[in-house]
């Protein structure tokens, strides 16, 4: 059976379904994962969901848009989609990013260089919707033909067939979570047109226009957050004692008294993890803090809301949310009296609070902000910290977090610490900027829903497990246990998954986990065997 | 009055007015987040891994090392070679660089009749015959000028067979994609029957040029309504709406590239206390905001800062 070929005028048109999801379509992953029965099934959509969701992009739902009760209500949400369409291109409301988005709206050659890039259009079979300029291509019709000029004789013959309707609209929705907005499309671009950046800005309108966004980023996620404290839920008290607990396993694992300082006002660095580390990975938390307690680093922890919790969703879907999360991040710095934020190993809260928002924080919100892995090596190399890299002798390798890296630039200091301690690296190919999201990218890692889990597997996450097959090929065996760097939390929490669904431990003993798990490791103020390698 | 002449002229303006504006209007845009991409290639020192100046610890106490040359060495071959298109869409770039050196070969044709223009104007013989100088530019133009004319034929006769025969490509190809690429085929090839059939050596077609830059738009004796032949009329007559209609499309990205790079890709300024963009961020945060969401409850009054500052309880969320 050939592959359905797909129009972009062709989103429009109802349908039960615009695009099937095939397993034997999918990129063939390398031994031993080339037989189809190394795949799991792709879940079906239950009959419940397709009842109450729109569900006729794929085969799958990340957003859970409900079926409007009538055309009435179709309607009412297209005409807030075309208000959102309109306000994107104000300044007033979009100033953010109108510049970038503008460039990338009027100058696309269509010459598809973006597609070879894209790691879920190649790993899906080159699924046509997946293609970075065919969601990009639909938002530019729109836009040419709702908001730049409003129909005209010759609209059509230049810009190309596109109807707007509630089809139109849902199918976009659910588009834009398709896209790991990892931005290696970008990259290739020879124009500078940005697949990602259009992917972001079309989450942003459904948000911040008709409160459409992916549950897990915006309920659970960043309203939790800055309700609460942190989107994992915990409140100031629960951290706390969960970061006791933490302090008590580790003093006893590695035979040094560790205890967490909280809200230590003047200290000079004010460390924010990624929560989800001190619930899912908690020798993360404790590694940091034996690190910086052995390298006698004036730190602190912040039980201010948000300020113990680095994660901005916002950055994903909601210019409002990320500078509401910015916010509290910077004042919970600007209440202690730090010289610095150091953020933990979380990518998108590096790119969040260094990078996007930096022009949100001004006057005295500004805050220094730097990256764990900058601050780990100074001490490393300063010799305040000394290693035995002959703890380290095993397989390693490096996953490059698409935040941290291609997007901020923080590429060799991690590297240059793995080098140092981690005898047996080997990097994957391709590497640094060029390497490829975990599939976990853009809050995907936090989102399982429905049967999204099997996409984000199958598609999203494909790429990546080949990249970790072939860098450890030669040493597949599971006798030989081998050690994934993941610097990011988010990315753990999908190679987590991916692993889980390949089986990965079982079959190659193949380990996800941090940087600082592996520096405390080899620490030689440690005791041995800090990697608890039986926890997978 | 010569009416192709006068046509060449208001292309010319149209050229130079539309370019000024879409550039003013994107310069004008507001100062949006950062939004970079690694490799940034002033990094200095970094960029040939995709490094950055975040890589320094306290990397805001230390001066920015920016380099210049470091841009030029990206820029170069990307501008004349098509390197990103090379490396990463080898099949599209043997139909996309031929078309796009031979544009920058007719660009320089343009410029070497302007000066043989000037100097034929000035009394000096452009020809086969003539001084050194004469010469070198007589043979130069000849070489450029058909090198030019036979690349940008050949590279956008490949883009219309891609585009026409390629289901890939067809299905993102609108009409008016088709009308661009014919146009270039058809003035190439008029262009190029012109000078095969009528004007050999662009001598008559420096004699054109002689007369733009002298403002000789007189009629013929004869009282014709232009004086040079036939062919060469109709290729300066396209050749002269092909430069006016350019800059109105999508093809502007030959100058708009230099803000998805600068402004975008590579703008990687940071927003340090008492600086412009510090200024500048202020001001944008003072924008009135109309999102509708819950979250956000916009009412064409509320800034951005108050927004952002309210946090989502006070939205009702």
């Amino acid at each position: 059976m050939t592959k359905k070929r797909i129009k972009v005028e062709d989103i429009s048109k109802p349908s039960e379904k615009l695009s099937e999801l095939r397993k034997e379509d999918f990129k063939p992953l390398p031994p031993p994962f080339d037989t189809p029965e190394a795949t799991p099934d792709f879940a079906p959509l239950s009959e419940a969901a397709r009842e109450k969701y729109e569900v006729s992009l794929d085969d799958t739902i990340a957003v859970s848009i409900p079926k409007p009760k009538d055309k009435a209500e179709e309607d009412e949400l297209v005409a807030k989609f075309l208000s959102g369409l309109e306000k994107l291109f104000t300044k007033e409301d979009n100033w953010t990013f109108l510049q970038p988005l503008l460039l990338s709206m009027e100058h696309c050659a269509a010459c598809h260089t973006c597609s070879e890039a894209c790691h879920i259009y190649e790993a899906s079979g080159e699924n046509p919707i997946y293609r970075p300029a065919f969601r990009s291509e639909v938002f530019r019709r729109l836009y040419k033909k709702h908001v730049k000029s409003k129909g005209g004789l010759l609209q059509a013959w230049r810009d190309g067939e596109i109807e707007l309707n509630w089809t139109t609209v849902a199918r976009l929705a659910e588009l834009s979570y398709r896209c790991n907005l990892c931005r290696r499309c970008a990259q290739t671009c020879p124009i500078g047109v940005d697949n990602g950046l259009i992917a972001h800005e079309i989450r942003k309108l459904f948000s911040q226009e008709l409160g459409i966004a992916a549950k897990e980023l915006h309920d659970d996620g960043s309203v939790l957050q800055l309700k609460v404290g942190s989107s994992t839920g915990m409140s100031p008290l629960v951290v706390k004692d969960n970061i006791e607990f933490i302090d008590e396993d580790v003093s006893e694992k590695t035979g040094l008294k560790i205890e967490t300082p909280w809200d230590k006002a003047g200290a000079e660095i004010l460390l924010i993890h990624n929560a989800g580390e001190i619930m899912s990975w908690p020798m993360n938390p404790g590694a940091f803090g034996v690190i910086f307690e052995v390298g006698g680093v004036s730190w602190t922890m912040s039980s201010e809301i948000a300020g113990y919790d680095s994660i901005n969703y916002g950055v994903w879907y909601d210019d409002f949310q990320l500078a509401r999360v910015a916010i509290k991040h910077a004042e919970a710095a600007k209440k202690l009296g730090v010289k610095k934020i150091v953020l933990g190993e979380c990518g998108h809260a590096h790119k969040a609070l260094t990078v996007i928002a930096d022009r949100v924080l001004t006057g005295d919100l500004n805050i220094p902000r730097e990256s764990c892995m900058v601050t780990l090596e100074d001490l490393i190399f300063s010799g305040r910290i000394k290693v035995d890299p002959s703890r380290n002798d095993f397989p390693v390798t490096l996953h490059d977090p698409c935040n941290l890296v291609r997007l901020m630039g923080v590429v060799e200091p991690q590297r240059r610490i793995i080098r140092h301690i981690a005898p047996r690296f080997r990097e994957m190919e391709p590497h640094g900027v060029h390497n490829y999201c975990c599939g976990g990218g853009s809050g995907f890692a936090i989102m399982s829903g429905h049967n999204f889990n099997d996409w984000r597997h199958q598609i999203g996450g494909r790429k990546k497990l080949e990249q970790i097959l072939n860098a450890f090929k030669d040493e597949l065996d599971p006798s030989i246990r081998k050690y994934v760097c993941t610097p990011c939390s988010n990315c753990k929490g999908q190679l987590r998954d991916l692993f889980v669904y390949y089986d990965l431990w079982e079959k190659h003993s193949i380990l996800y986990d941090g940087l600082v798990e592996l520096i405390a490791n080899c620490m030689t103020d440690v005791k041995p065997d800090f990697i608890e390698w039986e926890w997978h | 009055m010569d009416v192709i002449l006068i046509i060449t002229y208001v292309s010319v303006v149209v050229f130079i007015i539309s370019v000024l504006v879409r550039f003013v209007r994107i310069s004008k845009l507001p100062t949006h987040l950062r939004w970079e991409l690694y490799p940034v290639a002033h990094e200095k020192g970094r960029a040939s891994y995709g490094g950055s100046y975040l890589e320094e610890r306290e990397w805001w106490t230390k001066p920015r090392e920016s380099s210049r040359a470091g841009e030029l060495k990206v820029m170069i071959p990307e501008i004349l070679l098509l390197a990103g298109v090379w490396e990463h869409n080898r099949k599209h770039w043997l139909r996309s660089f031929p078309f796009h050196f031979g544009l920058y070969l007719l660009a320089g044709l343009v410029g070497l009749l302007l000066v043989g223009g000037i100097a034929s104007a000035a009394g000096a013989s452009v020809s086969a015959e003539g001084g050194a100088v004469g010469q070198a530019l007589y043979h130069v133009t000849y070489a450029v000028g058909y090198a030019g004319l036979v690349l940008g034929l050949l590279g956008a006769l490949a883009l219309l067979g891609r585009r026409m025969f390629n289901a890939d490509y067809r299905e993102y190809t609108k009409k008016g994609d088709y009308f661009n690429l014919a146009f270039f085929v058809l003035t190439f090839a008029v262009a190029l029957m012109a000078h095969g059939v009528a004007d050999p050596d662009f001598a008559g077609l420096r004699a054109c040029f002689e007369r733009l830059v002298t403002f000789d738009v007189s009629s013929a004796p004869d009282g014709s309504t232009w004086q040079m032949g036939g062919l060469t009329a109709v290729e300066i007559l396209l050749g002269s709406l092909l430069v006016a209609y350019i800059p109105l499309t999508h093809m502007s990205h030959f100058f708009t590239k230099w803000f998805t790079y600068h402004h975008v890709r590579w703008s990687d300024e940071p927003n340090l206390p008492g600086s412009q963009i510090e200024r500048q961020m202020t001001e944008a945060l003072q924008y009135p905001v109309s999102w509708s969401a819950p979250h956000i409850r916009g009412d064409g009054k509320k800034t951005w800062v108050d927004i952002a500052m309210a946090g989502v309880e006070e939205n009702g969320e």
